[in-house]
């Protein structure tokens, strides 16, 4: 606690060993002897020879340590030991005491390898565990498995057994008159007779650990300070679950001391002797198979040495990789279309909380004395002074005179000021699964109780706004600041290095207005074009209008090639591109062909391929990799903004309106699906009489299932179509999955025409009742409607037996997403700890943290993927299509 | 302890899966530790026992050269230090 590095010599670590304690070594550092499972006496005074013994160490104010006379401040804690009567397995050493008995002589000791051939394999092992330690061990394997194979011993010639573990900490010999069970006197007699040669050829280092020491013959007990008790309200003590496993194993360990004094009959100290093999494996791991658990008294298994380290919370995972912070805040997400992509807005009471230290400097005092008069109740204030004179800190909160505070302030102090606009912070949203999930943000401090988030950012975060909650960490060192303003800001990564394009673009409503803004049919009026640019933040002239008469108009493709750079060109296909409406030459008369000359829109709509989030090689790809990242945040901050408001002036709603066809569709619809399901039920009269064709390699029941699939598959395409060719292609419904905005034309289909065949695990729903999926339904009715074909549709509502069809095939939607993403994120933690530490060193090679090369050249070809075009480290065609255009601009 | 198993084709190095290797010289060992500044046993490692190592007539501590194959790069040269096993 009192860490005073004036009086502490300083020790770099240079390497850590890890071996096992020697009994000796046990006793040497043991400075109390426990004898009795009681803590206290009935006074509240700790017994002594019990585990709350004062020579545990020091832990309550102003208590002196009998040991080391420390107070608990100074006193490092002191360990312990049982004696035990009677030794016992450790469990977490059992699997190699079962190998060790295994691999030894049963009457020598000697590992069951002839001597020559023994020094020989040492000599090679010791030379490998230098190079390649991961092969020692696998040489240390093959040893075993040859020693364990030799039934006689080369050394003495004794007659030898097959030895059987079972898990958690039995061992048997099979011997001929049959299986007998190994006692751990016995064992740890066998492992004593091992030489330390042989022991090492085992894979055991003998300057670190003897066999014999797998088999505990005393425990040690941990300082207090490693279990400390807890006072509860009642002003009664609770014991840490370690020292009730301990009280646990003295108590056994007491009664089978007794029993052993008065030579009680053999069976009665077998099993005690069974019961402290249990205590002790359970205070080392209470999770064991087939063992007893320690519990409290309320039936909740105790959280021994191994439930401390392993796990989620443990110690490795939940202190170690991962632990809590200060200087962070977290609260529900909302959209803000009007902040820059490379902003967050924070709530006044959040940016009241967080603070940043401020040197003060004969420069700044004047802002620093403002900030602490208003106090830390009133923003920009500051919570904190640190007088480095006086070597004090001041907290303002509990301090009225603010004024005498301010005036004090001297170059040199330090003050804790609010958060305020234009200071940086690192902002996430779990689960963090790519670098883009925590960003760099410049605050916005504004009123209200969530943070503020630019839509265009959602992409990276994979955020949306139907409660989402987001951290925010302020950076508060020079260094971090620094490190997030040049690393982190969100427009430094627009790009992701994932697959070479970019994730920050548009979504949605975004992909709707610039489909809009851009179609040919759309021109504005002067108002309207002024109304567009100045949300753009446009300060420029308008250009030459696109229509002179009868009155002058402009086009939206206009005012988007105002935001485009004079020399950017760039040519591609729209999303609306497909079906009808596809083509690919640059005479494109559906507009779906996107070329851009000389920093002009010229032909083509602007939809998701041209704006969207990752999609890469579009028009924003272009202009971060060739303009830079503040070009393409210019363009995503004033242009996106456009398109919003585009669709504001316009309006884009749908309803049911936008879904009806006339009857003579719904005839030809219902003509359709009568005709697949006269077909189905022909397929199954086939099936019933034995005429059906099998295909090759299906029994018939599945040949059966396959063509009734088809059928209604393409009856339901055809559905679709049909409704599709009554509706009007430019209606909001059709516009947004064209644009790829919105849904598809499968949702079209499913809410004008029919939901079609709901699926459970790829086939027709086949389950629920014996011979049926609902009452409704005759037993063995392999028919359409049976067997969760859904006619209706979402606009005309579904029958009840269709809804329950539906509801089945939604749900295992739901239940495979639920399965692969706790699959994934295993799969991430473990790819990420394989990974974490490899890095491209400046010669190009890939290394982990040892030097080790992984890779000779970083991706074979050394693409710095972020940078690249789709992954393609140059763009030939787009190289070549700029030198033309250069000699064209030169004449 | 390691098995050697029995005689292997030379077919396998017509194989459309299996990449050129060739055992370095000495010199060329040498060369190739020094331009990456590494020590022999930070490389990539071969089994002796490797099929193409046991062709080569590879000892452990010699590095085999492989050329293969990338769908990034065209060609990737990779250097391998003979193991033990
Ligand atoms: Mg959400
Ligand atoms: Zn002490
Ligand atoms: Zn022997
Ligand atoms: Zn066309």
């Amino acid at each position: 606690m009192a860490y005073r590095p004036d009086f502490v010599e300083r020790y770099v670590i240079d390497k850590i060993v890890f071996g096992i304690l020697s009994p000796t070594e046990i006793r040497a550092m043991s400075r109390v002897t426990v004898i009795t499972p009681e803590l206290y006496a009935p006074d509240g005074t700790p017994i002594q020879g019990g585990l709350r013994d004062p020579a545990f160490g020091a832990i309550e104010g102003g208590e002196r340590c009998p040991v080391c006379g420390n107070t608990r401040l100074e006193c490092p804690g002191h360990f312990g030991r049982i004696d035990l009567a009677r030794p016992v397995v450790h469990p977490g050493f059992a699997p190699k005491i079962a190998s060790l008995l295994q691999a030894t002589c049963r009457a020598c000791g000697r590992v069951k390898i002839p001597p020559e051939r023994a020094k020989y394999l040492l000599a090679i092992l010791r030379r490998l565990r230098d190079r390649w330690p991961k092969l020692a061990d696998n040489l240390v394997k093959e040893i075993e498995k040859e020693a364990a194979s030799r039934m006689e011993c080369p050394h003495c010639g004794a007659r030898q057994y097959r030895i059987r573990f079972t898990r958690p900490y039995y061992f048997y010999e099979e011997r001929p008159e049959g299986s007998v069970r190994l006692t751990p006197i016995e064992i740890r007699e066998r492992l004593e007779r091992i030489p330390d040669e042989d022991a090492e050829l085992l894979g055991v280092n003998p300057k670190r650990a003897r066999p014999e020491w797998m088999v505990l013959t005393v425990l040690p007990v941990p300082p207090v300070s490693v279990r400390p008790s807890i006072v509860l309200e009642t002003a009664q003590r609770a014991e840490d679950d370690l020292t009730h496993a301990l009280s646990e194993i003295v108590r056994i360990n007491e009664r089978l001391k007794k029993s052993l004094i008065q030579n009680s009959p053999e069976s009665i100290i077998e099993q005690q002797w069974e019961l402290l093999q249990n205590a002790v494996a359970a205070y080392i791991d209470n999770e064991l198979p087939n063992m007893l658990q320690l519990v409290h008294k309320r039936r909740r298994p105790l959280k021994t040495l191994a439930q401390r380290l392993r796990g989620k919370e443990g110690r490795f995972r939940g202190n170690l990789s991962g632990k809590r912070v200060n200087f962070s805040a977290r609260t529900v997400i909302s959209p803000d279309p009007y902040i820059s992509i490379n902003e967050v807005g924070v709530p006044y009471e959040v940016a009241m909380t967080l603070t940043v230290p401020i040197m003060v400097t004969p420069e700044n005092i004047e802002f620093a004395r403002r900030l602490v008069l208003n106090g830390p109740n009133k923003w920009p204030g500051a919570v904190h002074v640190y007088k480095a004179r006086e070597g004090i800190k001041l907290d303002l909160r509990f301090r009225q005179n603010l004024k005498q505070v301010a005036e004090s302030l001297e170059p040199g102090d330090i003050v804790e000021r609010h958060l305020m606009n234009g200071d940086i912070v690192l902002f996430n949203r779990q689960p963090s699964l790519h670098r883009m999930s925590i960003l760099g943000h410049i605050v916005r401090v504004m009123p209200g109780k969530t943070f503020r988030l630019n839509l265009l950012v959602c992409p990276p975060y994979n955020a949306d706004f139907d409660g989402d909650e987001m951290n925010l960490h302020v950076p508060r060192s020079p260094e971090a600041i620094a490190e997030a303003r040049e690393l982190l800001l969100v427009q430094k990564h627009i790009l992701t290095p994932r697959y070479g394009g970019p994730i920050i673009g548009g979504r949605q409503d975004y992909v709707s207005g610039a489909y809009l803004l851009t179609v040919k049919t759309r021109v504005f009026t002067k108002e309207e074009a002024s109304r567009l640019l100045a949300i753009a933040g446009y300060r420029g002239e308008l250009p030459e209008p696109a229509i002179l008469k009868p009155r002058p108009l402009w086009t939206g493709k206009q005012l988007v090639s105002l935001f485009l750079p004079e020399d950017f060109h760039f040519k591609g296909r729209a999303k609306i591109n497909a079906g009808d409406l596809s083509c690919d030459s640059i005479e494109c008369f559906h507009d779906s062909f996107v070329v851009v000359r000389f920093g002009k829109l010229l032909e083509g709509v602007l939809d998701k391929k041209a704006i969207g989030a990752e999609e890469p090689e579009n028009i924003l790809h272009m202009l971060a990799l060739e303009y830079g990242h503040e070009k393409a945040r210019d363009f995503l901050d004033r242009v996106f903004r456009m398109f919003i408001r585009m669709l504001e002036l316009r309006g884009l709603s749908i309803s049911l309106g936008d879904l009806e066809i006339p009857e003579e569709a719904k005839k030809k619809i219902k003509e359709v699906l009568d005709k697949a399901r006269e077909r189905v039920l022909e397929l199954i009269e086939e099936y019933r009489k034995g005429t059906l064709e099998p295909i090759p390699g299906r029994s018939l029941e599945e040949s059966l299932e396959l063509k009734i699939i088809e059928v209604l598959s393409n009856a339901r395409d055809e559905a679709g179509r049909i409704a599709i060719s009554y509706l009007d292609p430019f209606n909001d419904v059709f516009i947004m999955a064209k644009t790829g905005a919105r849904g598809s034309d499968v949702n079209i289909t499913q809410m004008a025409a029919s939901l079609g065949q709901q699926t459970v695990r790829g086939r027709r729903i086949s389950r629920g009742f014996r011979t049926r999926t609902l009452p409704h339904f005759k037993p063995g009715d392999l028919s359409p409607e049976a067997r969760g074909f859904v006619r209706g549709n979402f606009r005309d509502g579904l029958r009840p037996t269709e809804v329950f069809f539906h509801a089945a095939g939604g749900r295992e939607g739901l239940v495979d997403t639920a399965v692969k993403t706790s699959q994934s994120g295993y799969m991430q933690r473990r790819l990420i700890n394989a990974l974490q530490d490899l890095v491209v060193t400046n010669d190009g090679t890939v290394r982990d943290a040892y030097g080790n090369i992984i890779q000779f050249r970083y991706g074979e070809d050394g693409t710095d993927p972020m940078l690249s075009y789709h992954g393609k480290p140059v763009d030939i065609d787009r190289a070549i299509e700029y030198v033309r255009s250069a000699k064209q601009a030169s004449g | 302890m390691p098995k050697r198993p029995g005689k292997v084709s030379r077919k396998i190095l017509q194989h459309e899966l299996v990449p050129e290797h060739r055992l370095l010289s000495l010199e060329e060992a040498a060369e190739v530790l020094r331009r990456l500044g590494v020590k022999p046993w930070q490389l990539p490692q071969i089994s002796v026992n490797d099929p193409v190592a046991r062709l080569l007539k590879a000892k452990p501590g010699d590095i085999i050269e492989i050329r293969r194959r990338s769908p990034t790069a065209g060609e990737a040269i990779f250097y391998r230090i003979v193991v033990p096993q």
